[in-house]
């Protein structure tokens, strides 16, 4: 038996069908996962996402503390509520993990950010942030206490509001990538992100009211969607999944997240920072791409890919894409690769586009045939 | 718990074949199967005409999670394959013991069927894997 999430008895009576999932039994869906992921592409699903970390940040060090642990400056968040997406990189440049970091209040005595990082690099983001924080006046608090909703979708917004009129106001005008105290629910924070690609929320709250909120959600028509929609959703979106598409053998540079390394300004020094510099200088030797496959099949992780005339490449993930109805995949490749390229299937070679991710936003296609 | 219908015969590879009495039987894969797959988007199947020996490979089944070769159950010759599976594959999830049929055998040998699984006795199988 893995770890349980409060949800675990909604999970069952939804009728999901349950995996381990990082030593977390979790939901990897309802029935069907490709009618989970059309549901969220079209109006509203819902996920349990507690098996994630979120981890508190406070103290007159905590800026300071940041902003040498991640490749992303959290100076770039002009104000409380804030967030955005970072690497936390090993003095060689390789990805510890991937996560979201909040801003909730900064002042000159006092500064106080939430990290939500990923679930099974739990036990390792936190041994490392531990290990870094020595010379900083910071206090790291897991929040152990609370569960985490993803509810996203076209019609997400609008039905959480409805359930939460107190706070309805607020939350509409919630910009991208900003997130929120909810009025009249102690210890909830709803923030506009998401991993899917679509408009929608993420709910942070405490584990003592999740099960009442999901059935309540439930009864208000939102689909609970599984672990599998959620892989095909952020697929779509180009979205990366640490341990796939980056881990610490790989650098952020050959993982499409050279945009989320804050390189100005240039006397802050964040751990990694002369070992990306120094690849920089030298040249990456590759970049990171999207596949399409027309004809029939699926592509999948660790799938050889063939540059004519150039080299070799490797799938990090690949799945159906249910919204586009073919497979598509992310995948590192020799950086003169152009528009087409070929992968090893089970033996045959399979003909593929070359194009920059994502492929779907907003429930439209929007790669470049 | 998946559903295995009495009248049918099942392989150890998870697929079920029913005779129709006219010298042909139909085949698909089990409940069992379609669910361990997940919801399916791709299925291959055989050429009409193409001669079978039980245990060949006589298609794939592909799902978002995984790819699965489909064998003969019976010595055959392929008479017909569910066409409407290339736009709908997900018939085979929905209902893998009517619609979502996989191909048609005419049987060279009924009694190769006695060589095949009881429902009780695939049950035995799931119960013990």
């Amino acid at each position: 038996m893995g770890h349980r999430t409060p949800l675990y008895e909604q999970h069952l009576s939804a009728g999901a069908k349950m995996v381990d999932f990082g030593g977390w039994d979790m939901p990897i869906n309802y029935g069907s996962q490709i009618a989970e992921h059309n549901l969220v592409r079209t109006a509203c699903g819902v996920f349990d996402v507690s098996h994630m970390t979120v981890v508190d940040v406070s103290g007159a060090g905590a800026r300071d503390f940041l902003r040498c642990l991640l490749a992303n400056d959290v100076d770039r968040l002009k104000a409380d509520g804030k967030a955005l997406y970072s690497v936390m990189c090993r003095e060689d440049g390789g990805v510890i993990d991937d996560l979201i970091v909040y801003r909730r209040s900064v002042s000159p005595d006092a500064q106080s950010y939430r990290l939500v990082v990923n679930c099974g690099t739990r036990e390792k983001d936190l041994a490392w942030l531990a290990s870094q924080c020595a010379p900083y006046a910071v206090d790291i608090r897991e929040r152990a206490d609370l569960a985490m909703l993803a509810v996203q979708g076209p019609q997400a917004i609008e039905k959480v509001c409805a359930l939460l009129p107190q706070a309805a106001t607020q939350i509409r005008a919630l910009e991208y990538f900003s997130g929120t105290d909810v009025a009249a629910r102690i210890d909830w924070y709803i923030a506009r992100t998401g991993y899917t690609g679509e408009d929608g929320v993420e709910v942070i709250l405490p584990a003592a009211d999740v099960v009442a909120f999901w059935k309540e959600l439930l009864a208000a028509g939102v689909a609970p969607a599984g672990l599998g929609a959620r892989d095909t959703l952020r697929l779509e979106a180009g979205m990366n999944l640490y341990g796939n598409d980056m881990d610490e053998s790989v650098s952020p540079l050959v993982a499409g997240l050279n945009w989320t390394i804050a390189w100005e300004p240039r006397d802050r020094g964040f751990i990694g920072r002369a070992a990306l510099e120094a690849q920089r200088s030298a040249g990456v030797a590759q970049k990171f791409v999207g596949l399409v496959l027309t004809e029939k099949g699926v592509l999948r992780g660790h799938q050889k890919v063939v540059v004519e005339g150039i080299g070799e490449g490797e799938i990090t993930s690949g799945t159906f894409s249910p919204t586009l109805g073919y497979s598509i995949a992310l995948a590192r490749v020799p950086a003169a690769t152009g528009g087409t390229a070929k992968v090893d299937m089970r033996g045959k070679l399979a003909e593929v586009k070359v194009v920059k991710p994502p492929f779907v936003r907003n429930g439209k296609q929007v790669y470049s045939p | 718990m998946s559903e295995i219908p009495g009248n049918l015969r099942y392989a150890k590879t998870h697929e079920w074949i029913r005779l129709e009495g006219d010298g042909t039987a139909t085949v698909g894969i089990t409940d069992h199967a379609q669910d361990a797959m997940g919801d399916l988007v791709y299925v291959q199947l055989p050429e009409v005409g193409e001669q079978k020996t039980a245990g060949d490979e006589t298609g794939v089944v592909e799902s978002v999670k995984a790819a699965s070769d489909i064998y003969a159950p019976v010595d055959g010759e392929i008479i017909e394959v569910n066409s409407a599976l290339e736009d709908t594959p997900e018939l085979v999830n929905e209902d893998p013991y009517e619609r979502g049929w996989l191909f048609k055998l005419r049987v060279n040998d009924e009694a190769q069927v006695e060589d095949l699984l009881t429902a009780d006795q695939y049950q035995a199988q799931l119960d013990n894997a």
